[in-house]
């Protein structure tokens, strides 16, 4: 079994972002951002096209280095030290594919040996049991569809029982009831191993359902960051949805006096 | 006030736990390159196309030397002395051209399949990518050339071994060329996406009149011979015509081929980390295959 986390690293939050900003050229994508991830809390980054979350959660994995501030996971800069850390943490993501020409088996044993997990043909029989991929695993990735390509990539994200699971999206795409059983899924892997699950979504219902808390970006820059319920009933709307529409379109001008208020409390 | 947010929940459970091989040194290392290098073997093993293609250009090319060294043989003496000068020469620039090509092609593979970000974000490193490219790069060599050079043995008595020892050092600074041309321009493609592709696909042809493959270093002009010597390849030919014509192994040619082959690979490294960080700043790995 891998080590469990001594005290150092449980005192470490798995993720801490201080004043992150990242800046392409003339244009400002994220804006001084500040949070932290406790273990174990599922945590949905929201906010609209352009908001910022992408990059975000591209510098907490160490695609995109920050302009200025730093973004740490498990104690690591990932500007500069991510290969310590990378092998606990995976992602999600439609818009990252998997080789398609290769076998669903042959796929998830390169990123078995990738990520050095023991015994892997063992775990790739036990994720394709919990992911019903038992009779998908010697046909190519490719001739899959939608539904069953999103199995395959939760597999690959959950080889390692990541302590970290960054997931962008993971439902884009799918028909309701795949989408209902992907998040059925998530929501027993993040209980099964006590993971800290960032999540960026369009799906408000999916955020309600699956977040512990919610930090919402706009422009760049943290405007909301607590419980889905307290975000609701602090709008005064009656679901996630709603709150998202007050802050796409600015209909609470003055966010981030009413999170200071908040914060304030 | 602070909120708990894992108080929401209650107690985060045990944890379930997935045992994981060391993550550092040799060990580890050679287990992620082999890791890659065996998703490339099944994509190769997974297309029988993909490797006649391999071989496809590399005959065409021999073939075409070849005959025309054949009705050179018959028409004009020198020729007939230089007898395996094209068909060795043409043997030998595709051991180069498809090494570079097997090593880019093996990185845009990863790319067009849109598959970038799940490496870039495995523990694999990128001096490991750079690694199992070449072992990519040597085992589609191997595809590509084992096959032509037994034709050319077969259609016209030419036994690219019996150039003996030098055939190695031929081969070793003809693939390190290669590995310096591949780095440069995947790292290329990684800091400007595939839009840079063709510098991949022409590197080596672009390279190709100064290497003075099939003819000596004094045909060009007096003052585009300083730019064939820098290249190591030029080297290469410049020593294989030495061999086939008068029986003489250049020793110097093949060390100044290699001093020059070791600072252009480590040139090639160095601007293949400084465009990957480059890449890193702009975010152009996050958009990679789009």
């Amino acid at each position: 079994m891998q080590d469990q986390p001594d005290a150092y690293h449980r005192a470490v939050p798995p993720v801490a972002v201080r004043d992150l900003r990242k800046v392409y050229e003339s244009v400002v994508a994220v804006d001084g951002v500040t949070f932290s991830l406790a273990p174990g809390v599922v945590t949905a980054l929201l906010g609209g096209n352009g908001a910022g979350k992408t990059t975000t959660i591209s510098m907490l994995m160490g695609l995109v280095i920050p302009t200025s501030g730093e973004a740490r996971v498990f104690g690591a800069d990932m500007a500069t030290e991510r290969h310590k850390v990378l092998h606990r943490m995976n992602f999600e993501s439609p818009y990252a594919d998997i080789p398609r020409r290769l076998s669903v088996r042959q796929n998830l044993e390169v990123f078995a040996r990738l990520y050095g997990v023991r015994a892997f043909r063992e775990r790739i029989a036990e994720l394709a049991r919990e992911l019903k991929l038992d009779d998908l695993l010697d046909r190519p990735y490719g001739t899959l569809s939608a539904g069953q390509r999103t199995r395959v990539s939760l597999a690959k994200a959950l080889l390692n029982a990541p302590e970290l699971l960054l997931l962008d999206e993971p439902t884009a795409s799918l028909d309701p009831d795949t989408a209902d059983w992907v998040r059925t899924k998530l929501e027993d892997f993040r209980r099964a191993r006590g993971a800290t699950v960032l999540l960026a979504s369009h799906n408000m219902a999916e955020v309600e359902r699956l977040a512990d808390r919610v930090i919402m970006l706009e422009k760049g820059r943290i405007v909301a960051d607590e419980t889905p319920e307290a975000l609701i009933s602090r709008f005064g709307r009656r679901n996630l949805e709603e709150v998202f529409l007050d802050i796409a379109r600015n209909t609470q001008p003055d966010l981030m006096s009413v999170r200071a208020a908040h914060d304030g409390d | 006030m602070a909120i708990d947010f894992q108080e929401r929940r209650g107690q985060v459970p045990a944890m379930l736990s997935v045992a994981l091989e060391a993550q550092n040194g040799p060990q580890a290392s050679a287990r992620r390159i082999g890791a890659l290098v065996r998703r490339h073997w099944y994509l190769l093993r997974s297309s029988g196309p993909r490797a006649l293609e391999m071989i496809f250009w590399p005959l065409v090319q021999m073939l075409t030397w070849g005959f025309l060294q054949v009705h050179l043989a018959k028409t004009t003496s020198l020729a007939a002395t230089a007898a395996g000068l094209f068909v060795g020469g043409v043997l030998l620039w595709d051991i180069l051209a498809r090494s570079q090509l097997g090593f880019a092609m093996a990185f845009l593979e990863e790319v067009w399949a849109r598959n970038l970000g799940h490496l870039m974000m495995s523990p694999l490193r990128p001096m490991e990518l750079i690694a199992s490219l070449i072992v990519v790069s040597l085992i589609k060599l191997s595809v590509a050339m084992v096959p032509v050079a037994t034709i050319a043995y077969l259609m016209f008595d030419y036994n690219l071994f019996s150039l003996g020892l030098p055939l190695a050092a031929f081969f070793a600074n003809l693939v390190l060329t290669s590995w310096s041309f591949g780095l440069v321009s995947t790292g290329a493609v990684l800091r400007y996406g595939l839009g840079a592709e063709n510098i991949a696909w022409l590197m080596a042809f672009l390279m190709m009149p100064l290497a003075c493959v099939y003819y000596p270093v004094t045909t060009l002009p007096w003052w585009l011979q300083p730019f064939a010597w820098a290249l190591p390849p030029t080297h290469v030919f410049e020593g294989l015509r030495a061999l086939v014509l008068h029986g003489e192994f250049r020793a110097d040619l093949m060390l100044s081929a290699l001093a020059l082959n070791a600072l252009y690979f480590a040139l090639g490294l160095a601007l293949f980390r400084y465009l990957i960080d480059s890449a890193r700043r702009a975010g152009t790995l996050v958009q990679m295959g789009e």
